[in-house]
């Protein structure tokens, strides 16, 4: 293989990666503060991708013709809406299923995941069709022998890492970040020092479910191209991404969104005529590793023990 | 206790005759079904089929000389085999519904034929082009009035190899639609001999990424890409061609002959092939007439690609039940025996295995955002160059 093909699969690979990255980093922040599974994360990143393209249609109806500024409106309307959405989640179905078993909030996350898209299917004008995504970035690319880099590409790369390295130092360097974290460990003692829980894990969801319509708004910039059914597919890589790097470590799922965008690409490189069983590969793999080491690659910090 | 009841029923029973002769001069209600994909990625397609089904129904109702009151009973095969199995016996199963129109996916209607055979139930298929679906058995309850898979890749791996292509990459999704696809199209371009098959990809119907499968296909450097599948991944996969900068002819299938086709794609949809059997609906015998008829319902769809074929389906139902009566068995035996009976997509005859015979394919290539056909096109007459293109 040569070194220009070779460096396209890598692109191809980080980009993916990078997008389940976002989504897995949402279900360990869930995860982390409540200790909960919420299956709609990837139907909330449809929904984003969904809001960001009906204001694209609004801006362009209103006359707006710069690429830049729509593309900031997008992503700040996107990104806002679902950190609302997410709240509403979390304050009227997640939070008061607190004392109920942990499966009820994930059936109800589940059912809620498929109100969401089919909700975009029906309401959004000819929801069912795949609906073009306007190229908002820069189009310029260099061709260099197979290798084809695209600049918008690179952008979206870096935009998503810039996004990574943000949150981290939110949850590291800041006091809310302090907070989360100390509701994460110990729920009963963070009370006891003061912190308002229910703001925290409020915030929490906000978060999550904003990144989900970065990574929404990303998916429909990097394929141009949107459907109801994208977070459904989504959501279960990002599920088992945020699994295989453990649940609870925002590194982990970091690692395990860029691992299984690997494997499928590896999957589909060494099964070059059989690249229908990438994905049975990609899951396979995933399964051996959840059979090494069941608490995930790398591991909460101080885990719960009874 | 059973006393009473057993009187109850008697009574009752008293009433229903009574009620039933009282409107014996009301026309008797007959169900007829229709079943197609209304929910997920190739809806568009079903619901124009259902609308056009309904449409048979609505003229039919309002014909003073029908001889019975029709109500059309839909369900949702959601393109998935395992759920059209259930809506497929839930029909069946139900005794009042005569005969209905069935599938637009040809997964969804290969996987159901032995349930029809079994509940000995007629019905038409309206869309899924997949041979096997009247061939693989001779159930005498299967019949069907579009054309088969075999035909329309025969012309295209014709005009394929007719515009001095050497080299074509195999897409295909893994279902039996796809996998069909894949071998009539192989079969038929190994056997003109001048183009070669350089690779061939299987994607799984829900694929978003194909990034991976194309940049494989890049280092082929192939001069046409074949797909063998549906619109939305058709989409897609287009897409991520001109995101990895291959130039390759998109050459696809009737799967994508479809106005989301067009929609999603916008000025990258130029250029691309497809192909169906039949003619286009404005060009078939009975097309401004169904085209009025259509629109004068206003739907919120319009018919796409199969819509007259589900409608002639649905008609030809109609016709039978007029002629024999609400009797499973007896319209069997009328279907079994159909020779150039007339219709809005021309004449049918079934063959043994109730299957129609569509000998006309027509060549589509997309230009300016619509489905031309291909010789009326500016790319036969050299105006424009598909890439490639001597």
């Amino acid at each position: 293989m040569d070194v220009g093909l070779f460096a396209q699969y890598v692109m191809n690979g980080l980009m993916l990666g990078m997008m389940y990255a976002l989504v897995a980093v949402g279900f360990t922040l869930f995860f982390g503060v409540l200790d909960i599974i919420k299956f709609s994360h990837g139907d909330v990143l449809t929904v984003g991708a969904f809001v960001a393209l009906a204001t694209f249609a609004g801006l362009h109806a209103a006359g707006f013709n710069s690429q830049l500024l729509d593309l900031v409106i997008m992503l700040a309307v996107a990104t806002l809406a679902m950190a609302a959405l997410g709240m509403l989640i979390a304050r009227y179905l997640v939070m008061p299923l607190r004392s109920a078993p942990a499966l009820n909030t994930l059936l109800i996350t589940l059912m809620l995941g498929t109100v969401l898209r089919e909700a975009v299917r029906l309401f959004y004008p000819q929801g069912a069709n795949p609906k073009p995504f306007p190229a908002l970035l820069p189009q310029n690319s260099i061709d260099l022998g197979s290798l084809n880099l695209r600049l918008d590409n690179a952008l979206m790369l870096a935009a998503g890492a810039a996004v990574i390295v943000g949150l981290q130092y939110l949850l590291n360097r800041t006091k809310l970040g302090l907070a989360i974290r100390a509701v994460a460990q110990d729920e009963e003692t963070a009370r006891t020092m003061g912190v308002n829980f229910t703001a925290i894990v409020l915030v929490t969801f906000a978060i999550g479910s904003g990144l989900a319509a970065f990574a929404g708004v990303m998916n429909g910039l990097y394929y141009n191209e949107i459907n109801f059914g994208i977070g459904l597919y989504l959501g279960v890589i990002g599920f088992s991404a945020a699994i295989i790097g453990g649940l609870g470590s925002i590194y982990g799922a970091i690692l395990g969104g860029f691992l299984f965008a690997g494997l499928q690409t590896v999957g589909t490189v060494l099964l070059p005529f059989a690249s229908a069983y990438k994905d049975v590969f990609a899951f396979a793999v995933v399964i051996a590793i959840m059979a090494w080491r069941p608490t995930g690659l790398i591991q909460e910090k101080i885990s719960e023990r009874v | 206790m059973i006393r009473t009841s057993k009187a109850t029923a008697i009574g009752l029973t008293a009433a229903i005759l009574v009620f039933v002769a009282a409107t014996a001069d009301a026309k008797d209600k007959v169900k007829v079904g229709f079943i197609g994909p209304l929910t997920g990625g190739v809806s568009v397609n079903g619901i124009g089929g259902r609308n056009s089904a309904d449409l048979a129904v609505k003229l039919r109702n309002a014909d003073a000389k029908a001889k019975y009151e029709y109500e059309l009973v839909v369900l949702d095969d959601e393109c998935k085999p395992n759920v059209a199995v259930q809506v497929a016996t839930k029909m069946a199963a139900d005794k009042d519904i005569i005969a209905a129109a069935t599938h637009y996916c040809s997964a969804t209607a290969i996987a159901t034929v032995d349930t029809y055979h079994k509940f000995g139930f007629p019905v038409i298929i309206w869309g899924a082009v997949l041979p096997d679906i009247t061939y693989r058995n001779k159930y005498a309850e299967i019949h069907r009035v579009n054309g088969t898979m075999i035909n329309q890749n025969d012309a295209n791996a014709e005009l394929v190899s007719k515009l001095g292509y050497k080299t074509v990459a195999v897409i295909h999704d893994t279902t039996d639609y796809g996998k069909g696809h894949n071998e009539y199209f192989s079969k038929a371009l190994a056997k003109i001999g001048k183009a070669k098959i350089v690779g061939t990809f299987g994607v799984t119907a829900e694929q978003q990424d194909f990034t991976a499968e194309l940049t494989q296909i890049k280092a082929l450097n192939p001069e046409v890409i074949y797909f063998g599948g549906l619109t939305p991944i058709g989409v897609r996969i287009r897409l991520q061609m001109d995101k990895l900068g291959i130039k390759a002819v998109f050459d696809g299938t009737s799967g994508i002959v479809s106005d989301a086709y067009i929609q999603g794609l916008g000025p990258l949809a130029e250029g691309s092939l497809a192909f169906r059997e039949g003619a286009p609906t404005e060009k078939l015998p009975g097309g401004k007439f169904f085209m009025e008829k259509y629109n004068a319902q206003k739907y919120d769809n319009p018919p796409e690609a199969y819509g007259a074929f589900a409608y002639a389906a649905m008609d030809m139902i109609l016709n039978t039940i007029e002629k024999v009566g609400p009797d499973r068995k007896k319209v069997i035996a009328d279907l079994g025996n159909v020779k150039d009976r007339d219709s809005i997509v021309g004449k049918i005859t079934f063959d043994d295995h109730g299957q129609n015979t569509v000998a006309v394919i027509t060549k589509y290539v997309i230009q300016d955002g619509k489905f031309v056909e291909w010789d009326d096109s500016e790319y036969a007459s050299g105006k424009r160059k598909l890439p490639g293109q001597k």
